[in-house]
């Protein structure tokens, strides 16, 4: 086994065991775009119009959750020393992060948002371009998010800053990724797919080194 | 036999914020004999560690590893993979079990050794299958040591590896650095308590 893989593993072990929070995004995503349409009520031409950019919102939150998490363990108690002195780059291990967060959240968010569409009265040719945004778009959030995560390393309760970092970069994400939706449900075709792709494709690539960069000073300690 | 032969350190200085740490500090660990660094709380046992493993940069002065073939590098990154750390955090996984966490660093670190060996070696045979919350401070501690060993790097940088042990741990970490000087490694180990060895001193906070 890789030391690759090893890192992934235990990345997606630990969000799935107690205290991990892959089943604590999914409950809030679930939850919130849940909550909305009661707010909204039963106006079913209005929630099929706001379904894209509310699941949309929804997933954004919902990945921040454990986002501060990302590196601020591993750095709390020590694991970062131990992964910094591996035979794994720094930027190879800060990937296998992000693939293990995306795993761990942005695609069990991608696997339920059906279901959502349901409470909006999606209409069906709508669900192909909710779930392919979703798919397309989550791993940029991950890997802007690591990037966060690396940054507000060294701060106490950095959490409360991540979001004010990380949400106003990832909103192309958000907007490509909603426009996508209300461009299917009025039978049109715009390039928002086009542009979502390219934005996660060039959040993935750069996100890892410019995530290791910012933890390298951080092993100070 | 391993491709270590020393680490040379010369005029090394540690200045954070306004106060100085250390400075011209010139020593020569070999490989063969252990080094123990010695010093009082705050003398800078931690940073000349943490300096040495390549995690924080010194404030001046250079670090040589020198190698059996003559050769020899003075770029930290070029020295991470000789280094065995040991840090004053556990570095465990409280969710997962003993034997998990030391898998994951085996397969990090590629270390081919035998897991249940190593884990039998430290004396966490019965508790292996406990996840990491549910040891003890020496535990965990032997959790580490059992690391080291099964990673089998030649450079060994030890912070306060006797913290926590009882008198059977302390002999295993007294008697695996032995063995791994013997084998032709280095280490370099920060204590307040003293070694049961033979080992060259180094005593920090005298300037």
């Amino acid at each position: 086994m890789s030391a690759f893989v090893a890192l992934l593993g235990r990345d997606i072990r630990l969000a799935f065991r107690a205290g991990g929070g892959a089943m604590l995004a999914l409950a809030f995503f679930i939850v919130m775009a849940a909550l909305i349409p009661l707010g909204i009520g039963p106006d079913l031409k209005l929630l099929a119009k706001v379904a894209g950019g509310v699941v949309w919102s929804a997933a954004l939150l919902a990945a921040l959750l454990s986002l501060d998490r990302l590196f601020q363990a591993d750095y709390e108690d020590g694991s970062l020393d131990l992964i910094a002195l591996s035979p794994l780059p720094l930027e190879a291990a800060s990937f296998a992060k992000i693939a293990a967060h995306w795993l761990t959240t942005g695609l069990p968010l991608t696997v339920v948002s059906p279901l959502l569409g349901l409470l909006y009265g999606l209409p069906p040719a709508a669900y192909p371009a909710l779930v392919l945004s979703l798919l397309i778009g989550t791993p940029a959030i991950s890997a802007i998010g690591a990037v966060g995560a690396s940054l507000t390393l060294p701060v106490r309760r950095g959490g409360l800053i991540l979001p004010l970092l990380v949400l106003p970069l990832v909103t192309p994400a958000l907007i490509f990724g909603a426009g996508a939706i209300s461009a299917a449900l009025n039978g049109l075709s715009n390039g928002a797919f086009g542009l979502l792709c390219a934005f996660s494709f060039v959040a993935v690539i750069v996100s890892p080194f410019i995530t290791a960069f910012a933890v390298r000073p951080n092993l100070a300690g | 036999m391993l491709p270590i032969s020393q680490l040379d350190v010369a005029n090394l200085a540690s200045i954070r914020g306004e106060r100085v740490l250390f400075r011209d500090l010139s020593f020569s660990a070999l490989a063969g004999r252990p080094l123990c660094i010695e010093g009082a709380n705050g003398a800078g046992k931690t940073t000349l560690l943490r300096i040495l493993a390549g995690f924080l940069s010194p404030s001046a002065g250079t670090i040589r590893l020198r190698m059996k073939d003559g050769g020899g590098t003075a770029d930290a990154d070029l020295r991470g993979p000789y280094i065995g750390f040991i840090g004053h955090r556990e570095a465990l996984k409280s969710q997962l079990t003993a034997r998990e966490n030391l898998a994951f660093y085996a397969a990090l670190y590629r270390a081919a050794g035998d897991l249940d060996a190593a884990l039998a070696w430290a004396g966490l045979a019965r508790v292996a299958d406990l996840p990491a919350q549910y040891l003890s401070a020496g535990q965990k501690k032997r959790v580490g040591l059992a690391r080291l060993r099964l990673c089998a790097r030649p450079l060994w940088l030890l912070d306060e590896p006797l913290a926590a042990l009882d008198h059977a741990g302390k002999a295993l970490v007294t008697a695996m650095i032995a063995e791994h000087c013997a084998g032709g490694g280095i280490a370099i180990v920060a204590t307040h308590e003293g070694l049961d060895l033979d080992c060259a001193q180094l005593r920090l906070g005298l300037a």
